[in-house]
């Protein structure tokens, strides 16, 4: 028996700083960022940060989702046609 | 938008769900409320694909499912305002909403505490149930090399799910001694089953050094990881890899609770036999009463559903089972205790803020002075960026013994237009910012 | 042991000054703690440095302090964030902008640099400003800091001036030359000044009343806002003595989050935040910045500020000679500290300072006036 909650046959498309990503649907922007191998955005200092706490209490999987800058992407299920990019 | 119910429960993992059921059953109108699209909570995550079958968590799931309390996913509650009402925010909709209850269930859970070390804010360096909950949720890590390291029981977990997942587990450090972990296993003989568990993730795991008294002393790599250096203590060895997860364990939201005005001791909720908290109207089950594991939380939830619906002497008989998961939770904690030399991995310029990039030098500046989180935070703004000392808390009370006891709304960052009069122009958020 | 010749009670920003000045100027200071310092009024509120105009005594008071800010700037450390990013005064209609006129005349008269714009020239500098305004009055050399790292630093040069901090006592009589603690034990000093905030229980004659403020925090959103923004209106918000009241007022912080403020209510009031004046006061911040509506919130906090029937502190010794006050600074206190230290120093030392202390003398004719306009 296995523990299905979505079809995974089902692709997601959105864009990553103008790249085009697929994934499986269900997946996170988190999820998308780090397959596309790009940060969510610039820390304080200047590093480069991604997700790291997988649960939505760190914030520093933050990014721009359709305009709106500090959305915590490992919270955010992908929808067709997202456009995501990187933010300060 | 307000909904009223008689019971409203916070938190849709394993303590929330079974609370839910108890109630629902027991006749009270009952609302889940989770911030995550799914319920499970974070050990029970769902995600994207397969998982092997989890048998307590889809009779709870079931139970659930069949009691007549309705969930409310994708629901975050971010403030009370009024006694008897939970304000909530809804990502997808950019809106709040309001809840108003007799009874309140916190089932609030836990998140991992981290300490910081050199490197740990390099990509590819996660939290260990971090890594595990983005793998479950879309991130390919097929034919990656992951270094674990850190303590506790989801270390094991962490690498059983990651290694299903298509990764490579090169090693496995468990900060605790074998000695400790000895002690611990003579515990876990009142726990068959999970002794069960634990040979199942090891088997899975055969082939993957798991080492004991070793932990990670830094990451390495310029703009991502390139590999960990560990330590036993004797000596220093560098392990490629291309990803690091790293947790110490768990440490209680108590958010929430805090804000209510419950009594909360050394970071652990107060609670009775009947798990109800210092404010009559409220509960608290599972992880924030004390880390204690699945059964614990599955158990407390229970009676604190009885309780809340009025029927605490039904409950009685789960109190026995209860006071032992109670019991493997302390030896839990005992065993897994951090070693002093966790604290003094990082180096003055090791970021240990990662909101503010606040750096450990300047936190070790105060040390001297008789600082306390409230200072410190004063003086180098540590615990003020966006996750209100979430990350750096722990740490800090375990480095330093400085406790954050502070607790302001909204608990999670919302627009500053929820908190206005509604405008009559318009509904939707969407000036662009110059 | 030694007497102090000077004891401060109270390490907030003005006791942490008044120790700045003392030590510096060789006396044997010791500075009063019984919390977190720096950890009251002075870690709560907006950190604006302004010339205040609403009498010639405020006027006198902080601009000459604002001027001393100026002086500081450049030794204070980077943690400070000294921004000198002025002051814009936004009018929302014409009889607004003939009270932009009225001040700017009322600057221009003491010295102070301030420029009126047209509601184009407001625009260009403030683009996120809503159309439709007047105008507005510019004071370039206003700014903000972050007060709590002032205070440490003011404290900081005091200790390496000698001065001694001591924490965790709490004074509970100050007279004739002696304070007397919670747990009994008793320091002398040849003055003692008192600066302990909203707290007048060691000088119960002086008329402070504590009034609730709210703030709000966002996350960052660099380059939204160019200047500290302010309405006009800010002046009756300010002078109400009884009503809850709420005026515009941002602040754009140099890590880019903004701050928005401000309320004033009131009465014995709990700590907690108020939702109701909240949204007033936000409703009112959107109706100015509608961009403020987009961004994230992440944090909401109140304050009590010190405020006193005239509105000016009370600064200068008390009855008994050996007892000063340097109290009831309401929304200027971090604006104030400075010039107020420089007068604490003149009561203590006659070292000349560029003020009339008079108006400042706790025994004063209180006159609550009324607003100019």
């Amino acid at each position: 028996m296995t523990d299905r909650n979505l079809d995974a046959a089902e692709v997601v498309t959105i864009t990553v700083d103008g790249r085009v990503i697929s994934l499986p649907s269900g997946a996170t922007v988190a999820a998308a960022l780090l397959n596309a191998g790009v940060p969510c955005r610039v820390s304080e200092s200047g590093e480069p940060r991604t997700a790291f706490c997988g649960m939505g209490i760190c914030f520093e999987c933050r990014a721009v989702i359709d305009g709106v800058p500090h959305r915590r992407t490992c919270q955010v299920v992908c929808r067709e046609g997202m456009m995501v990019e990187t933010q300060r | 938008m307000k909904r009223a119910f008689d019971i409203v429960v916070v938190g849709a993992g394993p303590a929330g769900l079974a609370g839910a059921s108890a109630a629902a059953r027991a006749g009270m109108r009952v609302a889940v409320i989770d911030e995550n699209p799914h319920m499970g909570g974070q050990i029970w995550r769902a995600g994207v694909g397969t998982c092997h079958p989890n048998y307590a968590k889809v009779r709870a799931i079931a139970s659930f499912k069949s009691s007549g309390a309705e969930l409310y996913p994708g629901y975050q509650v971010v403030d009370s305002i009024d006694e008897g009402d939970l304000v909530t925010w809804i990502d997808v909709k950019r809106s709040l909403e309001t809840f108003g209850f007799k009874r309140l269930i916190i089932a609030t859970g836990a998140r991992e505490r981290f300490l910081p070390f050199p490197g740990w804010t390099l990509p590819g360096v996660f939290g260990a149930g971090g890594l595990q909950a983005l793998v479950r949720t879309g991130y390919n890590i097929t034919g990656k090399r992951v270094v674990i390291a850190g303590t506790g029981p989801l270390l094991l977990a962490v690498a059983a799910h990651l290694k299903q997942a298509g990764a490579q587990i090169v090693s496995i450090n468990e900060q605790a001694p074998m000695s400790r972990l000895i002690k611990f296993g003579f515990a876990l003989m009142g726990h068959p089953r999970k002794i069960f568990q634990g040979i199942g993730y090891c088997t899975q795991l055969a082939g993957s050094p798991y080492r004991t008294g070793t932990w990670a002393v830094e990451a390495e790599g310029n703009e991502k990881l390139t590999g960990i250096q560990l330590s036993d203590g004797r000596r220093t060895w560098t392990e490629p890899c291309d990803l690091m997860a790293c947790g110490f364990h768990l440490v209680p939201n108590t958010e929430l609770s805090a804000l209510l005005g419950c009594r909360i001791i050394d970071g652990v909720v107060q609670v009775d036999e009947n798990q109800q908290t210092s404010i009559e109207s409220i509960y608290c089950a599972g992880e924030p009463t004390g880390i204690a594991g699945v059964d614990a939380a599955l158990l407390q939830g229970e009676i604190a559903g009885l309780a809340a619906s009025g029927m605490a002497q039904k409950a009685i008989r789960l109190h026995g089972r209860r006071s032992s998961e109670a019991e493997f939770g302390r030896a839990m904690s005992q065993a897994f205790a951090l070693r002093p030399e966790l604290f003094s991995l990082a180096k003055p310029d090791t970021i240990t803020c990662r909101c503010e990039d606040v750096r450990f030098g300047q936190l070790n500046a105060l040390a001297a002075s008789q600082a306390d989180w409230t200072y410190a935070k004063l003086q180098t703004r540590c615990g003020m960026g966006s996750c209100q000392g979430r990350v750096c808390g722990p740490a800090l009370e375990a480095i330093f013994g400085w406790r954050n006891n502070s607790v302001r709304s909204p608990l999670f960052p919302i627009p500053v237009a929820t908190m206005c009069s509604e405008s009559p122009r318009e509904k939707e958020i969407s000036i662009p910012i110059p | 042991m030694q007497p102090y010749d000077v004891l401060i009670l109270g390490a907030g920003i003005v006791g942490s000054a008044c120790a700045y000045e003392c030590a510096r100027a060789g006396m044997r200071v010791g500075v009063v703690e019984p919390a977190v310092p720096g950890g009251a009024a002075t870690a709560v509120g907006m950190g604006h440095l302004v010339v205040m105009d609403d009498s010639p005594a405020q006027l006198a008071l902080s601009r000459y302090s604002r001027e001393l800010w100026r002086t500081l700037r450049s030794v204070l450390p980077a943690t400070v964030e000294y921004e000198e990013c002025g002051t814009l005064w936004i009018a929302a209609d014409s009889e607004e902008m003939a009270q932009a006129l009225f001040k700017k005349n009322t600057y221009a008269g003491n010295g102070v640099m301030a420029e009126i714009l047209d509601e184009a020239t407001l625009r260009e500098v403030e683009p996120t400003l809503r159309p439709g305004l007047a105008g507005g009055l510019m004071v370039p050399n206003d700014g903000v800091i972050y007060p709590p790292a002032a205070a440490a630093y003011f404290l900081s040069s005091a200790e390496l001036d000698g001065a001694e901090l001591l924490r965790g006592k709490r004074p509970v009589r100050a007279a004739g030359g002696e304070v007397t603690f919670e747990d009994s034990t008793r320091l002398k000093a040849g003055h003692i000044v008192i600066a302990t905030g909203t707290d007048n229980s060691l000088c119960p004659s002086l008329n402070i009343q504590p009034r609730k403020g709210h703030l709000v925090i966002t996350d960052r959103h660099p380059g939204i806002l160019r200047h500290q923004l302010v309405e006009l209106g800010y002046l009756k918000s300010a002078h109400s003595l009884t009503e809850d009241s709420v005026a515009f007022n941002l602040q754009p912080r140099k890590t880019g989050q903004v701050l928005i403020g401000s309320s004033r209510q009131y009465g014995k009031l709990s700590a907690g935040a108020d939702s109701t004046i909240l949204r007033k006061m936000l409703d009112r911040a959107v109706e100015y910045v509608p961009a403020l509506r987009s961004l994230q919130a992440i944090r909401v906090w109140t304050g009590f500020r010190a405020a006193t029937p005239d509105k000016l502190p009370f600064i200068g010794p008390t009855q008994d000679a050996s007892v000063l006050v340097a109290m009831g600074f309401e929304g200027l206190g971090i604006t104030n500290a400075p010039g107020a230290a420089r007068l604490v120093l003149h009561h203590l030392t006659g070292e000349a300072v560029p003020l009339a202390p008079g108006a400042y003398l706790p025994d004063r004719t209180v006159v609550a006036e009324a607003i100019h306009d």
